[in-house]
């Protein structure tokens, strides 16, 4: 699972074009623009119900802790017409997503999948092949299991057949009712970083020394995690992590002191009703595709929100929060470089030693900014 | 010593969204949970302890029209006999509009006869499903016409336009559930007392169950960047999510206590009943000048977090302090002043 070194070098183009790194494809009314607009641009799950159907490839930069674009193929073309572009697109990505509604009829797209994953494969040998099975909050338990067995079964020998024995393929159950979505996003986006082992060492470390039982390090804005330490994760605590991040933005963010420049262009509202993406993503056809959101701010509900315009504003000091709960664990989130926090699940026991647990975290916190600046 | 009862009628028309309020309010249902409720059946009755001295008796009345028959012939003197407060649905998208003010219009008349000095509340209803810039006037246009009714009956109607998909539930169920309290002045005395010692931006007092806000005293003096008017309720929506994914573990969480970039919120526990939330703003002057043996400073940070420690501590101390005074006020017998 390595990342080629062109990919590394052309990750890094903050410039004009930064290549895709993750593309996303599949039938059309599968779900894709319905997992981009509420992983990244906040939108509720419900308000996906409005969104028109992708007509043009969209992509989303991301500039947080690693420069990500998640560039969406609409399903309706026909993509061998645009099989040079393809080309070129999947040579210099470093995962493939594809969505299959476990909903529907998937023979068609398993169909479709094969014969992308073939042109994947021979554009880029070590692309990462993962298969979302979305729209699984419609299914029953027994159902998802067996539709993620047969689809494995199918997709796998399918490419035995054609003698593909090399193809790094992950199939995933998702939907965006619940965290699947976010935790298989996580582990998709995990293998496309460089860094990743040593961030897993320096958490390990780092529970070890300060008696955390289980740490997450996440993105604030699209609540994926990027790296944990090696104790057993169970998704209840992932998605505790994740409404914590989410209620201590929205409440730091009710006493903020606005500190805005004044009126630039790119200032968006969604409000109760749910706009969807028609003012955040533009799009042209193929090739030059150039869109902008930044780390948008979480929120719980349908309250409004606001997308902070690029650059980011200087901030005052760094956001932390603690919780106590009932049954002695504490959670205690800290802010960290490059709008990534720190979440660790502690024992009431390590309350006293409080001091000594933030000093290490500030330890750890030099530690991520050595990495992002050699990095 | 008995506490004071207070009978809540809960009345709309069918299908206006009653039972999904009650329901979100006081059962931790989340709005997404509401679909799965169906018709009420005739009356609903609940019993919420609020806190110590005072019990809610809420009556969701069924609104099918065979039910609202019965109310007005032969279940006149059992709905609104002893009524502390109607609160009317009306559903912003009813077609017929005329039919549900004549409903309000009898309530309002039975009310007249058997509970005079009920407190009457209008919930505009659903107020999603209208676009942003007509709420104000559908709003508006409705009120008029209850007002003007109900000031034929001397009755002075509040009105609140809500829905169920943001915190302007919270926001008229907090003040409804707040005119009831028998003793609110009280709190709101001691509340004010309890920010002014701690020197406090914010305090804002919650019920434990259902996070309505019970009473909050600002600070004049802090900061002009106070300027979101609706903070309370989004506090109360905030922590009630909260509260739903801490069950999620099987936990209830017992404080939390948010660094944010501007000023720190503390929320804890105050009695068995209620929740206080204190807000503190930084103070960088202070901080920058402070003495405090820091020792291995790595990042000039280790001042401001031993201030922030020792600021955690006193807070905490002065709401253990403050505790038996509020219990006090809670066990009061209402009749007290």
């Amino acid at each position: 699972m390595s990342v080629s070194v062109e990919e590394l070098h052309s990750g890094h183009g903050f410039g004009a074009n930064p290549s895709p790194r993750i593309v996303m494809m599949g039938l059309r009314r599968g779900g894709k623009s319905s997992i981009c607009q509420v992983m990244f641009h906040n939108m509720q799950p419900l308000d996906t119900l409005y969104i028109e159907s992708t007509t043009a490839p969209t992509t989303s930069v991301f500039s947080s802790f690693i420069d990500f674009a998640v560039m969406e193929l609409p399903g309706q073309i026909n993509f061998t017409e645009a099989m040079i572009d393809a080309e070129r697109i999947f040579s210099s990505c470093g995962a493939l997503i594809y969505v299959i509604d476990s909903q529907d009829e998937y023979i068609n797209a398993l169909a479709n999948l094969h014969s992308i994953i073939i042109h994947a494969v021979n554009a880029n040998p070590t692309i990462n092949i993962e298969v979302f099975i979305h729209k699984v909050d419609g299914l029953s338990e027994d159902f998802r299991l067996d539709a993620q067995r047969d689809i494995t079964q199918r997709v796998t020998d399918e490419l035995l057949d054609d003698g593909l024995v090399n193809v790094s393929i992950s199939f995933h159950l998702t939907s965006i009712f619940d965290h699947s979505i976010y935790e298989a996003f996580s582990r998709v986006v995990q293998k496309l970083i460089p860094q990743l082992a040593t961030l897993e060492n320096l958490l390990n470390v780092l529970c070890q020394h300060s008696g955390i039982d289980k740490a997450f390090l996440f993105d604030i804005g699209s609540k994926i995690f990027v790296a944990t330490d090696s104790s057993p994760l169970d998704i209840p605590t992932y998605e505790i992590c994740t409404d914590f991040i989410d209620i201590t933005v929205d409440m730091n963010n009710l006493y903020a002191v606005d500190r805005r420049p004044p009126k630039t262009g790119s200032r968006t509202d969604t409000n109760a009703n749910g706009n969807n993406g028609t003012t955040i993503t533009t799009t042209t056809t193929t090739t030059t595709t150039t869109t902008t959101t930044t780390t948008p701010t979480t929120t719980t509900a349908n309250n409004n929100t606001t997308n902070r315009p690029e650059p980011p504003v200087p901030q005052g000091r760094p956001i932390g929060s603690t919780s106590r709960l009932s049954n002695g664990v504490i959670l205690y989130l800290q802010q960290m470089v490059k709008g990534l926090a720190l979440v660790c699940l502690m024992r009431k026991e390590s309350m006293p030693k409080i001091a000594l647990v933030e000093y290490n975290i500030e330890f750890f916190r030099d530690a991520l900014e050595q990495l992002w600046l050699i990095g | 010593m008995a506490g004071a009862r207070r009978k809540l009628l809960l009345m709309g028309r069918s299908g206006s969204g009653k039972s999904s309020m009650r329901s979100i309010i006081f059962s931790n249902y989340s709005a997404f949970d509401t679909r799965r409720l169906g018709a009420t059946i005739d009356v609903e009755h609940s019993h919420l302890r609020f806190l110590g001295n005072m019990t809610l008796n809420l009556w969701d009345c069924g609104g099918q029209d065979a039910y609202m028959d019965h109310y007005f012939s032969t279940q006149r003197d059992n709905i609104f006999r002893m009524v502390e407060a109607l609160i009317f649905v009306f559903d912003v998208e009813s077609k017929e509009l005329r039919k549900d003010i004549e409903t309000f219009v009898l309530c309002l008349r039975n009310l007249y006869e058997f509970s005079p000095s009920s407190k009457i509340f209008a919930l505009v209803h659903k107020m999603d499903l209208v676009i942003l810039e007509k709420r104000q006037d559908v709003y508006r246009a409705l009120m008029k016409s209850l007002e003007d009714t109900s000031a034929m009956f001397s009755f002075q109607v509040q009105g609140f336009a809500t829905t169920i998909w943001d915190e302007s539930l919270y926001k008229a169920w907090s003040s409804i559930v707040c005119s009831l309290i028998p003793n609110v002045a009280l709190f709101q005395k001691h509340l004010q007392t309890f920010a002014d010692i701690s020197e406090a931006d914010e305090v804002i007092l919650f019920e434990k169950t259902t996070f309505l806000v019970i009473s909050h005293v600002t600070n004049p003096r802090s900061p002009g960047f106070r300027s979101d008017s609706t903070r309370f309720e989004k506090i109360s929506n905030i922590i009630k999510q909260y509260k739903q994914s801490c069950s999620k573990l099987r936990a209830q969480f017992q404080s939390l206590s948010i660094r944010g970039t501007d000023s720190t919120s503390y929320l804890d526990t105050m009695t068995s009943n209620t929740m206080i939330m204190v807000i503190m703003s930084h103070k960088p002057d202070i901080r920058g000048s402070s003495n405090l043996p820091g020792g291995n400073d790595i990042n000039g940070d280790g001042d401001e977090s031993l201030a922030d420690e020792a600021e955690n501590n006193i807070i905490l101390a002065n709401i253990k302090i403050a505790r038996k005074m509020f219990e006090k006020i809670e066990m009061m017998n209402p009749d007290d002043r």
